[in-house]
């Protein structure tokens, strides 16, 4: 017990009930050696967050489908700050307009990955971030 | 980063994050938890400590949130800390438990901490340990601790609390592969999970046969075999009866002393066993030795008697740990 891990909170926020595509990016990084804490359907911002504080968790990877993800982004980034959580990396997956995609990213919400990005990059992407972020840190947390 | 007092300081203030940060830094090993605990110490011991173990998909997490419930219904708050299994091949893990207590999640009087097993000798009933009095300096008054009884290291888990509720059902294997498994050896309540299914009844007179069959110490508990549809919420309150009648009986004769003495005791092993493993191993340079040795031809067990009695007369150096 003496390894840091990555630990990633899955989520499915919204009221559509597919969530096929988040319980692949969670087998995927779990497959990468990430800790994945998967929490199902229909979650608020407020729950996503506090969930995430509870895990102490590094990233929160959001599968959105609903169209609801540029107000739903910043809101998790400031009920994870409230919570004394803003460090924690945002990322996104499903339909969202590369324009849109484009915003939110360029305002420091969130990494965003459309449909048709490999399942992979996703991980890739956490696994580059959280290796500068943990050398910044001597390793630690 | 954060040193320990302000973790401390930021636990004592009511602060969540900061249970959750202490339970991190003691699954990594963290050089700075042992501190943070320290100055924690006096407020740990008050919260009581219940294990929910089992085969996989028996009901284990239904059954603890059927207990939250209850606990949450009586005025007390709840700290759970739910054990998943690390994969071998990639050390990562799916952790599951707390899809079964979402609804948990608005109420402020419930804390929940996934944990992931990471495969570790020892290490992980230590870890488990931590995390309880992590919990309970906070002041979660009922600990629950959710783990599969698959293998030892989680098994060891049990060691972290007072009373063990072991849940089965039918189809996951009979009365007899519970006895092999060891899990009604380490039972306090016996649980008949899915008491809606067929060959629930069956399991329950195997179980009970088999508690009755076994030899035991005068004056020690029977743990009583009990029944439930926890996913219906039925006769859930009878097992929660029966956890509370284990705990009357720890709280006379020393019982619960007794429990937590071997608790501690299991924490110091730990904590011990992994502070040496790593200067040992890690900073103290024995794996060089133990290659150079068997390189010129020593016999494993000749390379091992040169290590210990290296390490008995303190030639060892261990370098400073980093960070601490
Ligand atoms: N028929 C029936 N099904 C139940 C009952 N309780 C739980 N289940 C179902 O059993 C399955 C497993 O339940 P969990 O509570 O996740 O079991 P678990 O032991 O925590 O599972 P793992 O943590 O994965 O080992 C779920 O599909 C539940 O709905 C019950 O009383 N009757
Ligand atoms: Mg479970």
């Amino acid at each position: 017990m003496t390894e840091r891990k990555i630990r990633v909170l899955v989520g499915k926020p919204g009221l559509d009930g597919h969530d096929r595509g988040a319980k692949t990016v969670a087998t995927v990084l779990r497959d990468h050696g990430m800790e994945v804490i998967y929490t199902g359907l229909h979650q608020t911002p407020e729950m996503i967050a506090e969930v995430a504080a509870q895990e102490d968790v590094d990233v929160v990877g959001l599968s959105i489908l609903s169209g609801a993800h540029m107000a739903l982004f910043p809101r998790v980034k400031s009920e994870l700050a409230a919570r004394g959580m803003g460090e924690v990396l945002l990322v996104g997956g499903g339909i969202i307009p590369p324009e849109d995609a484009e915003a939110l990213e360029a305002q420091g919400y969130a990494r965003l990955f459309g449909p048709g990005s490999p399942t992979e990059e996703i991980a890739e992407w956490i696994e580059a971030r959280m290796s500068e972020r943990l050398a910044g840190e001597g390793g630690r947390a | 980063m954060s040193s320990a007092a302000d973790i401390v300081e930021r636990l004592k203030a009511g602060e969540r994050a900061a249970v959750a940060r202490l339970i991190s830094w003691a699954e990594n090993g963290d050089p700075r938890f042992g501190g943070a605990l320290g100055a924690l110490f006096e407020r740990v011991g008050r919260g009581r400590r219940t294990g929910i173990t089992g085969p996989p998909g028996a009901g284990k997490s239904t059954l603890t949130n059927e207990f939250t419930g209850l606990s949450r219904a009586a005025g007390r708050t709840v700290g759970i800390l739910a054990v998943d299994p690390s994969s071998p091949f990639s050390g990562g893990a799916l952790l599951g438990d707390r899809i079964r207590m979402e609804e948990r999640t608005s109420d402020s009087g419930v804390f929940i901490r996934s944990m992931a097993s990471r495969g570790s000798h020892g290490g992980l009933a230590r870890a488990a340990i931590d995390a309880c009095d992590v919990m309970d300096a906070f002041g979660f008054e009922e600990l629950l601790v959710e783990t599969v009884g698959v293998g030892q290291a989680e098994f060891d888990v049990m060691e972290a609390v007072d009373t063990v509720v072991v849940v089965l059902c039918p189809g996951a294997g009979d009365g007899i592969q519970a006895m092999k498994a060891g899990l009604l050896e380490v039972a306090d309540v016996l649980v008949v999970n899915k008491a809606d299914v067929a060959g629930a009844e069956r399991l329950l007179t195997d179980l009970e046969d088999a508690v009755s069959l076994r030899r035991r110490a005068e004056g020690a508990w029977e743990p009583p075999v009990v029944a439930c549809a926890a996913g219906r919420g039925e006769g859930v309150t009878g097992v929660w009866e029966a956890v509370e009648r284990h705990r009357a009986w720890l709280a006379v004769d020393g019982h619960l002393e007794a429990r937590r003495a071997r608790l501690r005791l299991a924490q110091v092993r730990g904590a011990v066993a992994e502070g040496l493993d790593g200067r040992l191993w890690r900073s103290g340079g024995l794996d060089e030795r133990a290659r150079a040795l068997l390189a010129a031809g020593e016999t494993p067990y000749d390379v091992a008697a040169e290590l210990l009695s290296a390490v008995s007369a303190g030639s060892v150096e261990p370098e400073e740990v980093s960070g601490s």
